[in-house]
Formats: C-alpha cells, structure tokens, sequence
C-alpha cells in the first residue's frame, strides 16, 4: 500500500491545475460562451405557493411570434427531473406547489426583451391552502404531498431506550433550530443548449454532476444515452447548490433551444437565483438525554425533523445523513433517532456542503453543553468522558476499526487556542467589560463518500488514458468548482505514474468523453475517486509491463515509448476501474445497522466570540480546527477547504437568514442576505494530524464538508460562555440576541458562568 | 442599428476603444459583450459582491454600476491587462502559490482591488487588507489565503524593490 511510502507529487502544494486561466480571466464559464445564433431564455414563475392553474394569457401588446414559447405541454418525454423520486414536474401543468415554480419558459434574440415579456404573461389561479413550516405540515391537516407530507422517515436504534431513563441520575432535554441557507456561488446558476434532430441535445453549465443532468435530459427528451450530451463549463462556487439543479435548468434551455431552433443561453440572475433554488433544509431536533452520576451518557432520543420543500428532491439522503450524523462522536448504548422530513410549500430544499450533518451537530454539540451546565461539569471534560475510541462502536453499531484520536485532537486544540487561560481571563474582563468574551467547543465527525450502500449502487467507473502527444488523460465524471479536483486526481495520476504533474491532464468534462464516477458531492472525491485513479494508474502500469516486459518503465521516455508500443498493437492506452467497496462493508438499509462510512474525519473547533452588550453584535474572534482526515495531499488546497468552510459556518450561525414571506424569499438580493466579508472572517487556525486510512488514495479520506459542521455549534457555545445566556437557533441576528439580554438586564441578573 | 449611438472612447488595459452603444449601458456589458474582455464576472447586478471590479483613471469601480458614458476617455484596466507580456503580475503569482483563488469566479475582481490596494500601499497591513478587499465577496476562500496572497505579493515586491534598490547603488 502506498500511504507510507514517500511521494514526490502528492502531498506538495503544486500551483492549482487550472489555475492560470482563472487568473488571467481566461477560464470559460457559461455566461462567458457565445453560440452562433444564439437566443436568450427565461422564466416565468408561480406568484403564490399552493393552488391550480386556472388559464395562461398572453399580453396582445406584446409580438409573442418573435418569441419561443414552451409549456408543459411541449416537454416531449416525461415532465420530470429524475432524482430520487420523480415528483417534481419540469415546468408546472395543472397545479403549483411553490412560490417561483417554472411554469412557462420564453426566448427571444434580444435578451432586453424578456423582462417585459415575462411581466406580460399572465397566469391564473385558484390558490389552495399552504404549508409553510415544519410545525404546519407535521398537523397533516393540509396534505400537500402524498397521505401524510411525510417525504422520508427513518428510525435508528440501539439498545433499549426506554429502560433507560429510570437508571439515570440525570436527564436532559434540549430543541434545536436551524435556519436555510444559502449557497451564495458567485456565479449564478446558467446553461446554454443546442438542439438538433440529428445530434439530439447538448448542454454546456455550471454544474456539478454532468451524469445527474444527462439522467433528466434522457427522459424528458425521451432520448437514448447517445443523443445527449452533457458539458461542464468552468463552475464559479456549487458547495452542493449545483448538484441537483442544473437539471432543471438544463431541460428548460434544452426545450427552448428545441422549440426556437437556436441554441438558448439562460442565465439567472441573483434575485431569481436566489428565489428560485435550493437552499439547506431548515431543522428542528429534539434531544433527550439520559446520564450517569459522572456524565456518562446511557441514552439519547433524537427527534429530529426537517423542511424539504414541495417535492422529494435530495431530501431523502440529507436526512440520511442527518440522522446518521445526529449522535455526535460519543459512546451511548442506548439510542433511539427518529427523523422525519416534512413537505411543504416552499421551494425544495436541496444539497448544501454538510448534506444534513451540519444541522444534526448543531443540536447534539449545542446540547453538550447545556448537559454540561445542567450537570455542573466543564464542558471539555464531558466530551472526552463520552468520545468513541477505535474498537468502540457508534450508534449504527459500525466498530471503530480505524485509530480514532479525539482525546489527541481535543488535546492539541485546547493547547493551540491557549483554552483554559483564555476562559480565566474573560471571566475576569467580562465581569467590567461592556465587550464579553467566551470559548465554544465542538467536537464532530463527518462520514465520507455516500452513505451505507451508496457507493456500491454508484458503481463508479474512472481511470487514466495515454493520448498520442504524451499525455496522461484523467477520465472522470468529477467536476471542478473551486475545491481542487483537477489538481489532486492529477497529483494522484501523476505520482503513481512516475510522471511530472505537468504530463497530466483532465480529460473534458464532457459525457461523451468520460466514464460515470459519480457526482461530485458527499466529500468522496480525493478518497473514493482517487482511490479508483491510483488503482487505474497501477493497472495501467501492469498492463505495459506485460505487454511490454520485462518491468515497469523507469523513465518518462520509458513510459510513453512503453504506451505507444501498447497503442499499435491494442490501439488505445486506456485503464479504468471499478468501485471496490472496503472489506468486510455491511449496511442494512432496512435497520439502519452496520457501517455507515467506509471512513469518518474527525475534528475538534473552538470559537472565541465577543458579545457587545452595547449594541448586541455578536463577533468571532479567533478560531482553531484541529482535524483528522487522513492523509493531506495538498496543503494549500486542504487548508483551503478549511477555512471557506469555516467561513460559511460563521455565516450560518450569525449572517444568514432566509426571510420568507407567504414562502417567498423576501431578501433575495445580496444587499439584504448578509455573508460574512473579508472584515468579519476572523483569523483561522488549521492544524491536521493525519493518520492514513489505506482504502482512500495515498491515505486521504474526505474533507470538503466537514468544516461546515463545527462552527455554528462551537460559535454559539462561546456565546453562551461569555453571556450565560443559551441560544438554541441559528441563525442568531443582533436583534435576537438583543431580545434576551435587553430583558435579562432589566431583571439584573448577574451573567452565569 | 448600433450605428444610430454616439461612440464612446476609452482606453482599456493601453488599447484605444471606440463603442457605440446606449451612453446607459453598463460597463461591465459593454466590456464583456462589445469587447469580449470577458474577465470581469457578473456576480450580482447591484455592486455588492465586486467580482465586477475594473480599474477606471486609478479608482477601483464596480463595472456593473458605470453607464459606459461616464468611461468616456477615461483609462480602464481589467483582468486582462494585468499580466504584461505573457508575465505574471506578482499578485497572479501569490494568488497561484497560495491558493487566492479557488473556484475563480470573485478573483478577477479581487485581483482588481488588490492590485489597486498594493499601488496604493506597497506594504499594507492586515487591517489594510481586510478593508481594501472588503467590497469583494469571496464564497470559497474564507479569505485567509487572499489575505495570504497579497501579503506575499507586498513582499515580493518589496524584496524586488530592495533588490533594484541595492543593485542601483
């Protein structure tokens, strides 16, 4: 195995793939593609969230001839976008579900004449009744999707939950809340189609799962895999918001495109971007929590409940992994997690970097430390009390095979951010100070690559080819967004070639070129595609060694004189491979038992948080992350991935709010949905321990998600700390800050510490 | 049709151009679609996120915000004049070692900003810094290694300075 072994490639900070090109302003995304011919398209959107389409008009003061005009009625397969369920109509026929649902799509040469366009189609209701929370569709008095509105429920236990209580010395219960949240890319959603009878439909966009968009445009074209054709173009940000959407917008430009004859470019813009798609399912989590006299934990019950939207969307596998996420990093031998994910009449909810996880450790860390004051114990000492140790095992009662080193990581963290002294002395400060400081903790983990059996259905197929001017193409379906893909799989393919990083290159992002190696999601990347990259370059290394002999090519010369000798007599140089699932994986779909993960980061976060009592901001400070997540392959890029996930944290748990009125999204401009800017992102600290896990490539296991999952948590413990005051939502605004203290300092009570 | 506007001159990264276009189209359109200088992005319409950032006569704009008759001879930069002869501007450099950039898309503006930035104070500080870009939105970075880059490229320069300084004598 090579995670020992010393690399040359792998674990350098080389300069990122594409790089230049981005640099230089000559990276391609969408909006900057012209097409001969091209037209523009858009959208005309539902303006209420639940009722029946009644009639569609058309302004006579408009000269619809020069327009394409698409409707349900020309989609020419099945007017669906192929997730999990198909329940979600391409362009609404008889009825809408949600406020901005696609119902009637335009085009027009001229791009300046939409807008007016859209204003003067005029669409009739007769409006239903709507479900516009967690609490309202949970009543089913409303039924909106379905018998019950319940979109996926899944229960998770171990034990005996319900003997518990009596044995415990205490018992703890908590709610937990957590808002949407917005991906904010900078790029907005965009893609442009061209349509022909004889080459059927292409597609060019900023998306994250070329394979996801070909699924939909299949169907709804009612095409054969051959006549659709599915490019990524550069992706300005995803962070999971182009997982599933793109497929909706690929099949309205394509249908455009179909109906005008032209190729359509549609491009949002950022007020119809952010009303119209997806964001991070909202949350409620109920704990109740069983614990020894020494803060041992004897049973946890997890309710926990999201809003997934109108339609089934990816609301199934986020609460997957919500619920698998929901116990946190702690030994517990009983446990009983019942989590549901609600319908209603908002836009779906969809992907968003943690899938879940983030908003199931929100609760379970928020409720640490309320058991910690509950029971009078330091926080620290009853996390380390409770953490899973390698033979242990979790609540899906997968063992811990793997070295587990949470007391190490929570050690180098407490050192790092100076914790106990710190805590001493705002403790004293705050006691005068208008300014009150305060430490959080979080301790986490997040599983990666798909969940349970999710990567064995995937059947990811990638590898390397040789072309005829010497280079080594990488041939996946994994996209490029920002996070490092070309570079690591090209560090991946280089090192175990023996070649220069220069000598590797991507193959295009195109579905006729590459193989099917998944979506580009769910952290599984460097581990699980790596891995098949690494596996490929070796067999490729074989099979010029046997054809060739008598051993493996020693120089670059070697190499490629090696491939074309392998090239006249097979004709291509090409080796791919197939996911191999771990040994000894078993999951069960149905209990929910078994291995969750084939491997699992690990991470301890500490916040230092001020709280001004003048004006009631809250302000992050400093923040430490001490992670284990295998091997690093590159440290710029991994430390990277830290700290915007970190950043997007802060924003989750202070920033960010989604206000929705009648279940539209009323701030949807970035002037009024607030991300934390180069003045409110705090200095960052990231400290990998690594320890190699030997199924992902060269060590590595996943990374991308994790640091969402720890600052929300960790951020509002410190606020607590320094205020005494325990705030259970997110996101926590000024204003609802100012609702408890302004009261508190009424009543003059001291601060609780 | 285009002909019935008046022309609009400017220069833009060293190169006279003449546009004739409506004097109320955006500059940020005017650059992309009737120069295909398509560097600076669009990332929302309104001048909050800065990925739009051009340099106009020294100032640091937001392209999206300019009628392109108020470019009316005046001098532009944008991404694409950053580099000078296939060379690297050290910002692009510093960006490139310690990973400023991630997905790309806010980073020709924030090349824009810093480079305005670093003309302006060859040796900023972190509060500096963080005020110069703070009208630049970034999703992917947290901005820790943006910070990093232009602190490096300030460096540099200063050591290349240093260097052309000591050599003079």
């Amino acid at each position: 195995m090579s995670t020992a072994a010393k690399t040359r490639i792998v674990g350098a900070s080389v300069p990122r793939k594409e790089g230049v090109d981005k640099l230089v302003g000559r990276a391609v995304y969408v909006d900057d593609i012209e097409r001969d011919g091209m037209w523009h398209g858009t959208t005309v959107r539902s303006t209420i969230p639940r009722g029946r389409i009644k009639s569609i008009t058309y302004d006579p003061g408009i000269d619809w001839s020069e327009f394409a005009i698409v409707t349900a009625a020309d989609v020419p397969g099945k007017n669906h976008i192929q997730l999990i369920v198909a329940d979600q109509p391409c362009l609404a026929e008889a009825q809408v579900n949600h406020c901005d649902e696609p119902i009637v799509l335009l085009a027009h040469p001229d791009k300046h004449k939409l807008r007016e366009a859209v204003g003067a189609v005029h669409i009739d209701y007769e409006p239903l009744s709507a479900v516009l929370s967690i609490e309202e569709s949970e009543r089913q008095e409303i039924m909106v999707l379905g018998e019950s509105n319940i979109i996926k429920e899944f229960t998770l236990e171990n034990g005996n939950v319900d003997e518990a209580w009596v044995q415990a010395a205490h018992i703890v219960e908590g709610e937990y809340r957590t808002g949407a949240q917005e991906h904010l890319y900078i790029e907005t959603n965009g893609m442009i189609a061209e349509w022909s009878a004889a080459e059927g439909l292409t597609v060019w966009g900023s998306l994250q799962c070329p394979f996801y968009v070909h699924k939909t445009l299949k169907s709804v074209f009612d095409l054969p895999d051959e006549k659709v054709r599915v490019i990524q173009t550069e992706t300005g940000g995803a962070f999971g918001g182009k997982e599933d959407y793109p497929s909706t917008l690929a099949a309205h430009a394509g249908l455009l495109a179909m109906k005008s004859g032209h190729p359509v470019k549609m491009v949002y813009d950022r007020m119809e971007d952010l009303a119209a798609t997806t964001k991070r399912h909202p949350s409620r989590v109920r704990h109740r929590t069983a614990l020894d006299k020494d803060g041992r934990l004897l049973a946890m019950e997890i309710d926990l409940a999201t809003d997934g939207g109108a339609y089934s969307t990816l609301s199934a596998t986020v609460l997957s992994r919500a619920t698998l996420h929901s116990c946190g990093p702690y030994v517990c031998p009983n446990i009983r997690v019942r989590a549901r994910a609600w319908a209603t009449n908002m836009v779906p909810y969809g992907a968003f970097r943690g899938f879940g996880a983030p908003q199931a450790i929100f609760a379970m860390e928020r409720h640490m430390d309320e058991i910690a004051a509950t029971i009078g114990m330091d926080p620290v000492e009853l996390r380390r009390r409770n953490f899973l140790h390698q033979g242990d095992q979790n609540a899906t009662e997968q063992l811990m095979r793997e070295p587990v080193i949470l007391n190490q990581l929570l050690d180098r963290a407490l050192a790092e951010s100076d914790y106990y002294s710190r805590r001493e002395r705002f403790a004293r400060e705050n006691a005068t100070g208008h300014v009150k400081r305060g430490l959080g903790i979080a301790a986490f983990y997040h599983g990666s690559g798909f969940t349970g059996s999710g990567e064995l259905y995937l059947n990811s197929l990638a590898g390397v080819e040789v072309t005829k001017d010497n280079k080594v193409r990488v041939m996946v379906s994994n996209t490029e967004f920002g996070q490092g893909t070309n570079t690591i799989l090209t560090q991946i393919a280089a090192e175990t070639l023996g070649l220069a990083f220069s000598d590797v290159e991507m193959a295009p992002p195109d579905t006729a070129v590459i193989p099917n190696s998944g979506p580009t999601v769910a952290s599984r990347t460097s581990m699980v595609v790596g891995r098949l990259i690494e596996r490929a370059s070796l067999q490729l290394l074989e099979m010029l060694c046997n054809d060739g002999g008598p051993g493996a090519p020693a120089t670059r010369e070697q190499f490629f004189a090696a491939c074309n000798r392998y090239r006249d007599a097979h004709g291509e140089v090409r080796s791919l491979c197939r996911y191999e699932a771990p040994p000894g994986i078993y999951w069960d779909d149905k209990t929910y038992h078994g291995e969750a993960y084939g491997a699992y980061a690990w991470a301890i976060y500490v916040a230092q948080v001020a709280v001004d009592t003048r004006d009631y901001s809250a302000e992050v400070e400093e923040f430490w992350t001490v992670q284990e997540v295998g091997r690093v392959l590159h440290p710029v890029l991994a430390k990277g991935q830290i700290e915007g996930g970190v950043a997007q944290g802060i924003g989750y748990a202070l920033y960010e709010k989604v206000v929705c009125q009648d279940g539209r999204m009323a701030n949807n401009q970035m002037t009024n949905y607030i991300m934390p800017t180069a003045q409110d992102v705090p200095p960052i600290h990231v400290i990998f321990e690594e320890i190699p896990f030997k199924y992902g490539a060269y060590g590595a296991k996943g990374i991308g998600e994790l640091p969402h999952d720890g600052p929300a948590p960790a951020i509002l413990n410190a606020i607590r700390d320094a205020t005494g005051v325990s705030f259970k939502s997110i996101p926590l605004l000024p204003e609802d800050i100012f609702a408890v203290l302004a009261t508190r300092e009424l009543a003059e009570e001291p601060a609780i510490r | 049709m285009s002909e019935s506007w008046p022309a609009i001159t400017m220069q833009v990264n060293g190169e006279n151009r003449t546009v004739r276009v409506p004097p109320m189209k955006r500059l940020l359109d005017v650059l992309r679609e009737d120069l295909h200088l398509t560097g600076a992005k669009e990332g929302c319409g309104e001048g909050e996120c800065g990925s739009c950032s051009v340099r106009m006569d020294g100032e640091l704009v937001n392209s999206c915000l300019v009628p392109a008759l108020q470019a009316e001879g005046a001098e532009i930069q944008t991404v694409e004049g950053l580099a000078s002869n296939g060379v690297l501007h050290p910002l692009q450099e510093s960006f490139l070692a310690c990973g400023g950039a991630q997905c790309g898309i806010c980073t020709p503006g924030m090349l824009m900003a810093a480079a305005q930035l670093i003309e302006r104070n060859p040796h900023p500080s972190m509060e500096e810094i963080r005020e110069g870009l703070a009208g630049n939105l970034c999703r992917c970075t947290g901005f820790m290694r943006i910070f990093e880059s232009v602190l490096e490229a300030a460096t540099q320069t200063g050591k290349s300075q240093a260097e052309q300084a000591h050599h003079a004598r």
